[in-house]
């Protein structure tokens, strides 16, 4: 059934659509970018986009800042709400459960694609951003004498290629579970109704009510348990040395949200009845 | 047993949809499950899938409990649930390869396998179009396909023939046929009555949740005990027979009497030309008509007194069989004004099924003797009366339409009884 789920998801136009547009958007900016060089100021602006012109090997991390808090949550919110409400929808849900595949088998089957599809999102944007990054900036001031130039991290220190592509596929990691978190979130959701539509926008209203309560003083009590809270916290990566306990916290955090969601969804799916 | 069921109930909220049904149905019949809709059909198939969990009662399939053992039970069943469904973006092919890939089983011979079910289906050239492009035919084609996949010892089908033209359906009632000789059994609900009666040995009748009959389909179309004689000398008939004789319309004489080989020896011998000659028999629409009410899509305004009338039952006597044309409209169900049905009482007219319902007015008491049973409310039963006597013959011409109120009961000038009808055109008459 994984196999199933994933061919399935690489035969949606609708994904490659979502990939296509996460990846627009940091290009655009690159473009921007490299034809103004009006890099905001250091502090201001996304994070580490004013490095950014002096070095596009920092431009993957640029990329992944301007996706996060928004569009790649979207896109999240569009295939996890899809999962078992779209098959629902589409009458599939009952030849399926039929064929027979366990519904628990099943809704793994859905995690597993969800996994796979917020991985390759982040991914594709990493890859991109860094070949887009590269093309515009270059490989920084170094670059001249001899193989890749020297990055400089958050914290002034300078950092290698080496460092910077072990840091980098930390960060990959680390955003794709939150994204997973969020679709685990999603498959419960959608496990509720047999309308896409409505499991997506659950998700985007719990992104924007996390987001919401997030700066307030009165929420300090919840708030390391927003599933938005710790979506920064690989941010830290780039220092150096780097600073894990955000990054181990907001870890733990999502794992719990990828757990909850999922039981979720079993307590619910499990003894359904299936009547679309 | 293949499918047996013990007081099998479902509720949803506060509607009951299946109640206490206890449905056996033996290896390698044909079984159809009839019913109107809303009775409960497609719920009661949900159930045997495991699809939806029963309230209270048990059910086995394939002589294993559902749905504890449905991973063992489901391999070995191939169904179409409310229609076919696929997903749209791929192609008829590629749906049934991943569906095949996405259960349990051998992946070898797949791709064999998926010819071989499209071909059976007659989908063996479909191209690489997604099927989101497929007329209706093709997905129902395609669903059946999908359900024949695994070579199932039963088929559970729901309304197998939706959305097939004419040859469509006779190519599946000839799969179905061949496959149930090949020893699978085959359950199909449908209230395409004369589908049913074409392919299924063996019927159940549900009505509001319940299960009202299940029977061999040879039984419930025994003889009624009467013959229909076609004859170009309808009055030489009725002077040969004269005792005999319960009713006449144009060149139709009905007689009572159970052996038509004597009758028409009788016949010949005195000189009285026959051009056709044939028992009576129920059909599988009369004996439907009879059991249960209206379906649930009909949703009558509830006003006056006899408001909730379930035009439904009054599919009358005996009815026609016989080369009766058997209107499609179901007797008695025409739109016709509150209270009128009900009656189906069933008179010893052989009006019955025929067209006589297919005039939207042909209410229930088609057939009833004294036309209609007056139960209705005032000016209600009115228009539904011109069914009978006779309704269905040609000639029924306008007459009945009766505007009176309901219990003028000389309504239908042919005043029931023997208006033999199940003839002729659809009733022009009861229409208003």
């Amino acid at each position: 059934m994984i196999g199933v789920e994933l061919r399935l998801l690489l035969r949606k136009r609708r994904v490659w659509l979502c990939w296509a547009l996460l990846c627009a958007l940091p290009t655009l900016v690159a473009i921007l970018l490299a034809t103004t060089r009006l890099a905001p100021p250091p502090g201001r602006g996304g994070a580490f986009l004013s490095a950014v012109v002096s070095n596009g090997q920092i431009f993957p991390a640029a990329a992944l800042a301007l996706v996060i808090p928004v569009f790649l949550p979207i896109t999240v919110a569009i295939v996890a709400g899809d999962t078992i409400a779209g098959e629902a929808s589409a009458g599939m849900l009952r030849y399926l459960l039929v064929r027979p595949v366990g519904r628990v088998r099943l809704l793994f089957a859905k995690l597993v694609s969800i996994a796979a599809f917020v991985l390759l999102a982040v991914l594709f944007v990493t890859v991109v951003s860094y070949v887009v990054g590269v093309a515009a900036f270059g490989f920084g001031p170094d670059a001249s004498l001899g193989g890749g130039g020297s990055i400089p991290s958050l914290s002034g220190v300078e950092l290698t290629p080496a460092d910077v592509a072990f840091r980098t596929a930390a960060t990959v990691g680390y955003l794709a579970l939150c994204m997973l978190a969020l679709g685990a979130v999603g498959l419960f959701l959608s496990t509720l109704t047999d309308s896409p539509l409505a499991a997506a926008l659950g998700v985007l209203a719990l992104v924007v009510a996390s987001a919401a309560l997030q700066p307030l003083d009165a929420a300090a009590a919840i708030e390391p348990y927003l599933p938005t809270a710790h979506w920064l916290a690989w941010i830290d990566l780039y220092r150096d040395p780097i600073l894990w306990t955000d990054v181990r916290e907001g870890t733990l955090v999502q794992l719990g949200y990828v757990v909850v969601g999922f039981g979720a969804a079993w307590a619910n799916f499990g003894t359904k009845d299936v009547t679309t | 047993m293949i499918i047996a069921t013990e007081g099998l109930t479902k509720r949803f909220g506060r509607v009951t949809a299946v109640d206490g049904v206890s449905l056996r149905v033996p290896a390698g019949v044909r079984f159809g499950l009839l019913g109107p809709n809303g009775s409960g059909k497609t719920t009661l198939v949900r159930m045997l899938l495991g699809l939806v969990h029963a309230t209270s009662g048990s059910i086995e399939v394939l002589g294993e409990p559902m749905p504890r053992r449905a991973s063992a039970v489901l391999p070995r069943v191939g169904a179409l649930v409310e229609g076919p469904a696929a997903w749209g973006h791929l192609s008829g092919r590629a749906n049934l390869r991943l569906l095949d890939a996405a259960g349990p089983g051998r992946a070898r011979n797949r791709r064999r396998r998926v010819d071989e079910v499209l071909e059976q289906v007659g989908l063996g050239g479909v191209d690489r179009r997604p099927v989101r492009a497929y007329s209706l035919g093709m997905r129902q084609r395609l669903g059946i396909a999908a359900a024949l996949l695994r070579e199932p010892e039963l088929l559970l089908l729901d309304e197998p023939t939706n959305g097939l033209d004419p040859r469509g359906i006779q190519e599946m009632r000839a799969l179905l046929t061949s496959l149930n000789e090949g020893g699978t059994t085959v359950v199909l609900s449908s209230h395409l009555l004369p589908e049913v009666e074409a392919l299924c040995t063996t019927v159940g009748v549900m009505d509001r949740g319940r299960l009202a009959l299940t029977s061999e389909i040879a039984a419930l179309q025994a003889p009624t005990g009467r013959i229909l004689v076609r004859t170009p000398d309808p009055a030489g008939v009725v002077g040969l027979l004269d005792g005999q004789v319960v009713g006449r319309s144009g060149d139709l004489v009905t007689v009572t009497g159970t052996d038509p080989v004597s009758l028409n020896a009788r016949l010949v011998r005195a000189g009285v030309p026959v051009s056709g000659l044939v028992e009576e028999r129920r059909t599988l629409e009369q004996v439907v008509l009879e059991l249960t009410g209206a379906g649930s899509d009909r949703v009558e305004r509830r006003t006056g007194a006899g408001g909730s009338g379930t035009g439904g039952s009054g599919s009358g006597g005996p009815g026609s069989g016989g080369f009766g044309s058997g209107g499609t409209g179901p007797a008695g169900s025409g739109p016709v004004g509150p209270g009128s049905g009900g009656s189906g009482s069933g008179g010893p007219g052989p009006a019955g099924s025929g067209p006589a319902g297919s005039g939207p007015a042909g209410s229930g008491p088609a057939g009833s003797g004294p036309a209609g049973p007056g139960s209705g409310p005032p000016g209600s039963g009115g228009p539904g009366s011109g069914g009978p006597g006779p309704a269905g013959s040609s000639s029924a011409g306008p007459g009945s339409g009766g505007s009176g109120p309901a219990g003028s009961a000389p309504a239908g000038p042919g005043s029931g009884g023997p208006g033999p009808a199940g003839f002729g055109p659809p009733a022009a008459g009861g229409r208003r």
